[in-house]
């Protein structure tokens, strides 16, 4: 990991979606689908973002690559602030960031051939290659291990696994610098999913890639990631490198989450403790005030539900927002960073 | 004579471009108080083959054959009308996605209500009450304000919850969960999971998880049976298939998946190529073409389809290479690879 600028800055990005009634579509609440988080992702490293259905995930990657506009905060990609760039300037900048999605079968279009779809990016930035886009898209479609005779075929001739190739060799066809990968292997077969996420990372090598990748599966996340967020309702509760967020994970979700994992291992059914969370997690619409997993914490007491935590370094690189952390060196009430 | 006993169970859909063998050949038994779980890829034939137990095939254009023994009363054979009065009473199944399983316009309470009616002839009044009671069972927080709520006024975990009360509501003796978790966030996976388990020992019923996910049989699974190209390739007892698999694919499986319990890897070990058609199923032992090993049968790998043969205490294999090779192959490349893990 390089202790340079970020590659992307993400400042208090918040994204708040109306809830309107009536006719004259007056304001009556708001989801707040994403409530203040920060992050930097820097060159080279792979940032993964866990966290359980409506934590905000989503949302977060398409208000990075600002498919959404943020309602709040800031977003600097290499030194630019692009929170609010208009369509036409960000448009250069598309060369720099690209998406995977999660779904292969509706994010390629059915009508076009490989080669269309492949080369779209070459065409939509208006970039000419030497010997041609044919000759650019073949050798891209060689790389993410597809065959270049497919540049004339049609999507619902290939596999799932396949079709998600085709996806990422659009996403690479500008080598890019940045990729968001929104769970871009929970769609896939197991024995895909393994040939995709060695993929990702054999690119990552050979092209000097940088990832965020969102997941709600942790063992894929730990398996492909330098550092891991962890989310619960449109915050971010825990951020640690990979080691120690899986080994000394300190927020009481976040172990919530790793002892929910089924182990693939029969003799752990029995020696494994697992913490019981109770009830799902709570409706981005009302989300519970203060600390917002105080509702299914077991550790909650009155300060969880008036005083919201920060999110503060607690041990070099593991940032924590809890009252209570659990693997903590200093177990009291820690409401101000105290390591740095 | 086990509770269910499945023997050489064939189910072939005839399509325009050909015979789709979903299943072909598949015999396995379970015990009342048992849990199996059945592995396998998409297009495996797991599901086609619980649609199949609980005769939701017939009427359709599917070609069954062979046998389904439940409680000593053979299913395939059986009217249609006979299995339908089983089905519920003595089978039920719980599917994956509860959202488009259960009826948006009806309440829950309702698809209850009516489920336990038509097998037992109570007052509505009665059955709303069992209704209610089976609610608070599975952990639906009050249940009796509940049972008037509609599907989509529950949330994905709640209804799982809901569909597993349905499901239980008239106390079937055999389970089929369809990848019931899939669906769900991990923290309500854990959850459903320590329900399904809490309340298969209370009913002591017998209970079949069909899933793609390892971690998951391995929680609740006694035996495990590993389905590819609509045949079984392996069955065993749990610690079998994951302390001692002898099937090439099982390794492939084993070897696919990251895993939170060990150390992290450098490298995954995926299987190459994809999953096979059911329509043009290779020749041979159907996993030939992804199978590291297929130059190793001397030829038979393409010719002739494996026979499932018994290693030891049950254990079952298809597979064309011997019994000594697959445990030094376990023992010496595979084992020590996914043990670094």
């Amino acid at each position: 990991m390089s202790d340079n600028e970020p590659l992307l800055s993400v400042r208090d990005m918040e994204k708040h979606f109306p809830v309107t009634k009536g006719l004259f579509k007056k304001q009556v609440g708001a989801v707040k689908a994403v409530d203040g988080i920060s992050f930097d992702v820097f060159k080279g490293e792979t940032l993964g973002l866990v966290g359980e259905s409506g934590c905000g995930k989503s949302t977060t990657g398409r208000l990075v690559t600002r498919l959404l506009e943020p309602t709040g905060g800031k977003v600097v990609f290499e030194g630019e602030d692009i929170t609010h760039m208009s369509q036409g300037r960000l448009r250069p900048l598309r060369r720099d960031m690209q998406m995977i999605f999660q779904d292969p079968y509706s994010s390629l279009n059915p009508r076009h051939t490989v080669g269309a779809i492949v080369g779209a990016p070459f065409r939509i930035q208006g970039i000419k290659t030497e010997q041609g886009t044919k000759k650019a898209v073949q050798e891209i479609l060689e790389l993410v291990g597809l065959s270049p005779e497919h540049y004339n075929r049609y999507p619902h001739e290939f596999s799932g696994g396949q079709r998600q190739r085709i996806g990422i060799a659009r996403t690479l066809a500008l080598k890019p610098k940045l990729i968001i990968a929104d769970e871009p292997v929970s769609a896939l077969d197991v024995s895909i999913q393994a040939q995709v996420v060695n993929l990702l990372e054999d690119l990552q090598n050979e092209l000097d890639l940088t990832y965020v990748v969102i997941a709600h599966d942790l063992s894929v996340v730990r398996h492909i990631s330098d550092r891991v967020a962890v989310m619960y309702l449109g915050k971010i509760v825990e951020v640690a490198d990979r080691k120690s967020l899986y080994s000394v994970p300190m927020h009481p979700y976040t172990n919530a989450l790793l002892s929910a994992v089924p182990v693939p291992d029969p003799k752990a059914r029995k020696e494994r403790e697992r913490i019981r969370l109770t009830g799902d997690v709570p409706s981005p619409l009302n989300p519970p005030p203060a600390c917002r997993f105080h509702t299914r914490c077991w550790k909650a007491q009155e300060i969880c539900r008036k005083v919201e935590p920060p999110l503060a370094e607690l041990a070099t690189g593991h940032q924590v927002a809890c009252h209570f952390p659990e693997n903590a060196p200093d177990q009291t009430p820690a409401p101000a960073a105290t390591a740095g | 004579m086990n509770f269910l006993d499945v023997k050489d169970l064939k189910i072939h859909f005839p399509t325009d471009d050909g015979l789709v063998r979903s299943v072909d050949g598949l015999s396995f038994g379970l015990e009342r108080g048992k849990t199996l779980g059945i592995v396998g890829e998409s297009g495996s034939g797991k599901s086609v083959t619980s649609l199949g137990i609980l005769g939701l095939h017939k009427g359709g254009r599917a070609r069954l054959s062979g046998e389904i023994w439940l409680d000593g009363e053979e299913l395939i054979g059986a009217s249609s009308e006979h299995v339908r009065r089983l089905r519920g009473k003595k089978m039920a199944m719980i599917f994956q996605d509860p959202l488009s399983s259960m009826h948006p316009f009806y309440t829950v309470g309702h698809q209850i209500i009516e489920a336990y009616r038509i097998h037992n002839d109570v007052s509505k009044q009665v059955a709303r009450k069992h209704a209610i009671d089976m609610l608070g069972r599975v952990g639906i927080p009050e249940p009796a304000r509940r049972v008037d709520s509609y599907p989509h006024e529950f949330s994905g975990g709640m209804r799982q919850r809901a569909m597993i009360a349905m499901a239980l509501s008239c106390d079937p003796e055999l389970l089929i969960a369809d990848e019931p978790t899939t669906a769900l966030d991990v923290t309500v996976q854990a959850q459903i999971l320590d329900l399904m388990r809490d309340l298969q020992r209370e009913f002591n019923s017998a209970l079949i998880i069909i899933t793609h996910d390892l971690g998951v049989v391995a929680e609740l699974s006694d035996d495990i049976l590993v389905m590819y190209g609509g045949k079984c390739v392996e069955y065993g007892t749990t610690e079998d298939i994951f302390y001692r698999p002898e099937h090439p694919y099982t390794w492939g499986l084993l070897g696919s998946m990251p895993r939170l319990d060990r150390e992290p890897t450098e490298r995954l070990l995926p299987i190459k190529g994809s999953p096979p058609s059911l329509i043009n199923v290779p020749p041979g032992c159907a996993f030939h073409p992804r199978c590291p090993y297929a130059e190793r049968t001397k030829g038979k790998a393409d010719t002739e389809v494996p026979a499932l043969a018994e290693t030891e205490g049950g254990h079952l294999v298809r597979c064309h290479l011997d019994r000594a090779e697959r445990q030094s192959l376990w023992e010496n490349e595979i084992k020590p690879v996914l043990e670094t893990q």
